[in-house]
């Protein structure tokens, strides 16, 4: 919303100050200014100019030669770029010598051999809006007597002024006008406000017997204000008028529409005009629409209507208007209008959003209607001042109004307990206090015992409830001197377990040269299937673009993409890891069963390396019971990969990238890979320490190597050599595997070495001997090793 | 001296000790000399021996001057000792010696992604100050990102939000969380308050990335319930949370704003060097209505809410001039953090 100092003046005239203080006294009520500008200074040398002839340059398609008049009568040529004013018009010129606000000066220049002598100007050019399109043409907004060559400020009767461009929010339906900011600022300034009077000669018939309006649907329709004005033409505003709507960012049309709009930002009320001759008996009836209802609106579109729509309708039931949203094509104003309904109308904020939602229809009108427009005093001040403005054009309305009545909000007083409201705040405020504050923006406050009897007023839809009243106490109070103070009872804070497990596994990772990536968590259709992966992704709705509309099962597209795109920049041998969400289908439930993995993908490595980034989480996480299994996963390599088990259940895979599905993605040699669910590894036991005490007593370390058949395991053989060793059997280390020469195809020889020791004694050669010997007969007998010589 | 004539030669020995010693070559010469002339062999053992044999009335003199001439003879060769081992030492340091700027070798640490180390670094403030850290789903139903929010589904701010929908459930139940307040709800619906939490998580909009939009970015939100709080707390918390993560010199203030979930609701600006004010993030005063819908009695419970963006801490503290490197994962970016 734009407002205007010289227009909030007219509501507030002793509203002054330095313009940037008065922007912070407008942040500092909730109306953030997003944007100051300081109006009416035209450019020096920009003058008033009418086009004598237009011709075609002799040698140029693109540029034509104008005739312009300065004001001594004389033809001054200058060669122009745009096509869009015809002779006769008159238009912004800048003289030679003008500094324009871009910097740039006008010189007299020779272009394509015929001279230019100054330039025709755009709307943007000058500052007057954002409009580059072709030359600013001037014919209805000068001053009456503006004499050509007049500076272009004096020729439009433009007065240096200030505007704010600010923030509104949904809560403020009362600061969507000029009038609303204007109370706002002048309770914030301690200066009166009021509402000029808006009168003016009315027609003697009486409103009343030419329209009617019948309100079908009161919870659709608070209040149904209409008149009628006779003898209309329709022709163009005056320059102030035309001036003040541009400076609000809006841009003039007609006399109707110019006024329409103007007391719609005046003074917040939205309004709509009907040609009352296209309108049957004048009578308007307002209902919810019927099923597959058909409108064609101003936009010329034909709209089919469901239940929830309010329209307005004619005497035999066709609607005419959609009710708070847009009006009806076949009522409009026109050329041939002479008589003009006139309505303003309060809408039930929800219907209008609900309208505007389903057609994507927003408007001006409808942006104040669902925020709840002023269903009191306004809306006839807001009739009356229509009035008055056509009446300055010689169009009368008839005496009166109709003034139907449906459902509007209750604003029977509140109780507002000033100890509540300090309490919210923090403040300690008398009742007294909390009532002037309140009253200084037009809410009643009657002292009722030691409470606030409070009326709401009817320019604030939003506000219902003791805490709505605070904010508005807070506000006129200023939130910059409400005392800052700290919660007493803060307990503990923390990390959980998880959480804090989470960030060890992080830390790990990082330790191990791992870089930390955060890929978006959108796929493209096709994503899952190239990384060989179910295509059971749940699908967005409304995605802007399709590489953002599938949800990942997995982390491994994600971090595919990363590491192609890393090796198309020369970096080949990324290591890198991601925690984060995936979301995997689940049909029973509304939402998706959404867990928190953990990905490592060390691009230019084989399987093993995976397993040893495992092994050092298993360490850091003292998890229990970690086991493989070789298996073949989705987008895995097949013989390459095993599921990860932890304490009985799996948890996830590790081992190698497919690599078909590397080819699928451009990326270059192998990858290892690891996946966890970690919210369930990190949710499961992990992480309990237990302390044995370090035995005082020698340690001995035996070797034994077996050729073990590939068909057995290495963990196979390591779990059976760790039963058998007892308790005595301290560590077992895996130091060599070797095969070829000497060894049968499909055998390799396991090298380990067992460190037996016991707690309380140094162990015998007869203890050691037998432990070595339960050893070698668990390897040998249960998975067809042999001991190597 | 007082040496007896037939032990006079021993007073040559020291300046033959002393010549000798000059000119030696290694430790090993060295114990030949301390042999020759300290050993059982040596002149000066035979001549302790002889000291018997000597007229009593000189053999305490005689002694005493035997010993002293042993005595310097051994400090000389302590000395020679020590002058010839530390040469010893030396040179063999000077053989290892290395180039250490050949080597080949190194271990590479990773590196924590900008948006972890901002959310850690989030986390460990607010931690500091009392509070915990929530975490919820990031694809969230109708009620958890809207309407227990106080946002019914006719409200204008509903628009305001540009929320992604999923394909589940009737048309628009399900959606990408638009802000991270579900889990303030999911916290109050399942916990008694005080509730003091700090919830960061990912939040989603439908923004064409580009510079300064993703659709995907972080975000961070605190909530408290508990007896008595107020607008002043709510200002004190976000002061103490500035001052310990941006410095204590940066000011913070409120604006009056509005959020559907809060009452009073204010935008938090914090001040920059210039003396001018950015806005960092949205807060308030929990609103009733939010609270009746988790099961909490508004008249004994009060609270505040407050958030704000993670990536825009990252994009301001290294001044990134394009947002989209958060997402791009190109490894000469991530290791320069």
């Amino acid at each position: 919303m734009k407002v205007t100092l010289s227009w909030l003046r007219e509501f507030a005239p002793d509203i002054d100050g330095d313009p940037v203080d008065l922007g912070e006294t407008l942040s500092a009520l909730g109306l953030a200014v997003e944007e100051m500008e300081l109006t009416g200074t035209v450019t020096d040398g920009v003058v008033l100019a009418k086009v004598l002839d237009l011709r075609p340059h002799p040698d140029a398609d693109k540029i034509q030669l104008v005739d312009v008049d300065t004001g001594d009568g004389e033809a001054l040529q200058v060669c122009c770029g745009a096509f869009n004013m015809s002779v006769g018009d008159l238009i912004p010129f800048a003289t030679i010598g003008t500094v324009m606000p871009n910097g740039m000066e006008i010189a007299q220049r020779e272009m394509r051999g015929e001279m230019s002598n100054g330039m025709c100007c755009s709307g943007a050019e000058i500052g007057f809006g954002d409009d580059h399109d072709g030359i600013l043409v001037l014919n209805d907004r000068v001053v009456e007597g503006a004499a050509l060559g007049a500076p272009l400020a004096e020729a439009l009767g433009i007065v240096p002024d200030v505007s704010w461009d600010l923030e509104v929010n949904a809560n403020r339906p009362d600061a969507m006008s000029v009038a609303g900011v204007a109370r706002d600022l002048a309770a914030a300034l301690g200066v009166p406000f009021t509402f000029p009077d808006y009168e003016a000669p009315r027609g003697a018939e009486n409103a009343a017997d030419l329209i009617s309006v019948d309100i079908l649907d009161p919870s659709l329709c608070g209040r149904f204000i209409a008149t009628v004005l006779r003898d209309v033409r329709v022709g163009s505003s005056p320059a102030w008028m035309q001036n003040r709507l541009t400076a609000l960012g809006m841009r003039p049309i007609n006399s109707i529409v110019d006024i329409s709009n103007y007391v719609m930002l005046e003074l917040g009320q939205p309004n709509h005009t009907y040609d009352l001759g296209l309108v049957p008996g004048g009578a308007l009836r307002v209902r919810r629409a019927f099923d597959g209802e058909t409108i064609t609106t101003l936009d010329g579109v034909e709209r089919t209507l469901v239940a929830a729509d309010g329209v307005i309708a004619d005497r035999d039931d066709r609607a005419i208007g959609l009710a708070g949203v847009m009006g009806g094509a076949d009522t409009e104003i026109s050329d041939s209008t002479t008589d003009v309904l006139l309505e303003m109308a309060w809408w039930d904020p929800p219907s209008v959003s609900r309208t505007v939602k389903r057609l994507n229809l927003p408007s001006e009108a409808s942006t104040r209607f669902r925020r709840g427009a002023d269903w009191g005093e306004n809306m006839v001040r807001s009739l009356a001042r229509f009035v008055q403005l056509a009446a300055e054009q010689g169009v009368v309305a008839v005496s009166g109004q109709v003034d139907e009545r449906g459902i509007v909000p209750d604003r029977t007083p509140i109780r507002v307990r000033p100890t509540k409201i300090n309490g919210l705040l923090g403040t300690a405020l008398t009742p007294d206090a909390i009532g002037a504050h309140l009253t200084s923006i037009g809410f009643g406050a009657e002292p009722d015992g030691e409470d606030l009897s409070v009326t709401i007023p009817t320019w604030r839809w939003d506000t219902e409830t003791e805490t709505d009243v605070a904010e508005e106490v807070a506000r006129m109070y200023g939130y910059e001197n409400i005392i800052r103070t700290v919660p007493r009872g803060s307990a503990a804070g923390g990390l959980s377990d998880y959480q804090r497990s989470r960030r060890l596994v992080r830390e790990v990772l990082i330790g191990a040269g791992c870089d930390e990536t955060l890929p978006m968590p959108f796929l493209a259709p096709g994503d899952l299937r190239s990384a060989g992966l179910a295509e059971d992704g749940v699908t967005l709705a409304n995605p802007l673009v399709a590489e953002e509309s599938i949800l990942r099962t997995s982390l491994l597209p994600g971090q595919l993409k990363a590491i192609a795109y890393n090796q198309s920049h020369r970096n080949e041998d990324v290591r890198f890891f991601e925690i984060d969400h995936v979301f995997l289908p689940a049909p029973e439930e509304l939402l998706p069963d959404e867990r928190e993995h953990l990905a490592v993908a060390l691009a230019g490595e084989e399987a093993p390396a995976a397993v040893a980034v495992l092994r050092l989480l298993e360490e850091a996480l003292a998890l229990p019971n970690l086991r493989l299994r070789p298996t073949a996963a989705p987008g895995l390599h097949p013989t390459r990969t095993a599921e990860v088990i932890v304490a009985g259940r799996s948890r996830g895979h590790v081992g190698e990238v497919d690599p078909t599905v590397l080819e699928n993605h451009g990326v270059r040699g192998r990858v290892a890979w690891l996946e966890l669910d970690l919210g369930e590894v990190l949710g499961g036991p992990h992480g309990n320490r237990k302390y044995t005490p370090v035995s005082k007593y020698p340690s001995s370390d035996v070797d034994l190597a077996f050729e073990v058949p590939d068909s057995v395991s290495a963990a196979e053989v390591d779990g059976a050599l760790r039963k058998a060793g007892g308790s005595l059997l301290r560590e077992v280390e895996l130091f060599d595997v070797y095969r070829g020469d000497g060894l049968p195809d499909g055998v390799r020889s396991l090298a380990y070495r067992l460190r037996f020791q016991a707690p309380d004694h140094t162990l015998t050669d007869d203890e050691i001997a037998a432990a070595r010997q339960a050893c070698i007969d668990a390897a040998t007998t249960r998975y067809e090793a042999t001991l190597r010589g | 001296m007082s040496l007896p004539a037939e032990m006079a030669e021993l007073e040559q020995i020291p300046a033959e000790v002393d010549a000798r010693l000059a000119a030696v070559a290694d430790l090993d010469e060295l114990a030949e000399i301390d042999s020759a002339y300290l050993g059982k062999k040596s002149a000066l053992t035979a001549a302790k021996k002889q000291l018997g044999r000597i007229d009593p009335e000189q053999r305490k003199a005689a002694g005493r001057a035997v010993n002293e001439i042993r005595a310097g003879i051994e400090a000389a060769i302590a000395v020679t000792r020590d002058r010839l081992s530390a040469a010893a030492r030396a040179a063999q340091l000077e053989a290892e010696r290395l180039d250490l700027t050949e080597t080949r070798e190194r271990i590479r640490r990773g590196s924590y992604h900008l948006v972890t180390q901002a959310r850690d670094r989030l986390e460990d403030v607010f931690v500091g100050m009392g509070f915990t850290v929530a975490e919820g789903p990031e694809v969230e139903t109708a009620w958890y990102n809207f309407e227990a929010l106080n946002i019914p589904e006719w409200h204008p701010a509903r628009g305001s939000f540009d929320t992604i929908f999923v394909n589940l459930g009737e048309p628009e139940q399900v959606m990408l969380r638009s802000h991270t307040s579900p889990v303030q709800i999911r916290t109050m619906e399942t916990t008694e308050p005080p509730i003091y939490i700090v919830a960061p998580g990912r939040t989603f909009r439908t923004d064409t990335a580009d510079a300064t939009h993703l659709p995907a970015f972080n975000q961070i939100e605190g909530l408290v319930i508990d007896r008595g709080i107020t607008m002043g707390d709510l200002a004190g918390t976000i002061d103490s949370f500035v001052h310990a993560f941006f410095g204590g010199e940066v000011k913070t203030r409120l604006r009056p704003s509005y959020f559907p979930f809060t009452e009073p609701s204010a935008e938090f600006d914090i001040s920059r060097p210039d003396g001018s004010w950015l806005e960092l993030g949205g807060c308030g005063m929990v609103h009733p209505n939010v609270l009746r819908n988790c099961g909490i009695d508004p008249d004994e419970w009060q609270g505040f809410a407050f958030g704000f963006g993670i990536d825009r801490l990252a994009v301001m503290r290294y001044q990134l001039d394009d947002i989209r490197e958060l997402v791009n994962n190109d490894v000469r970016f991530l290791r320069q953090f």
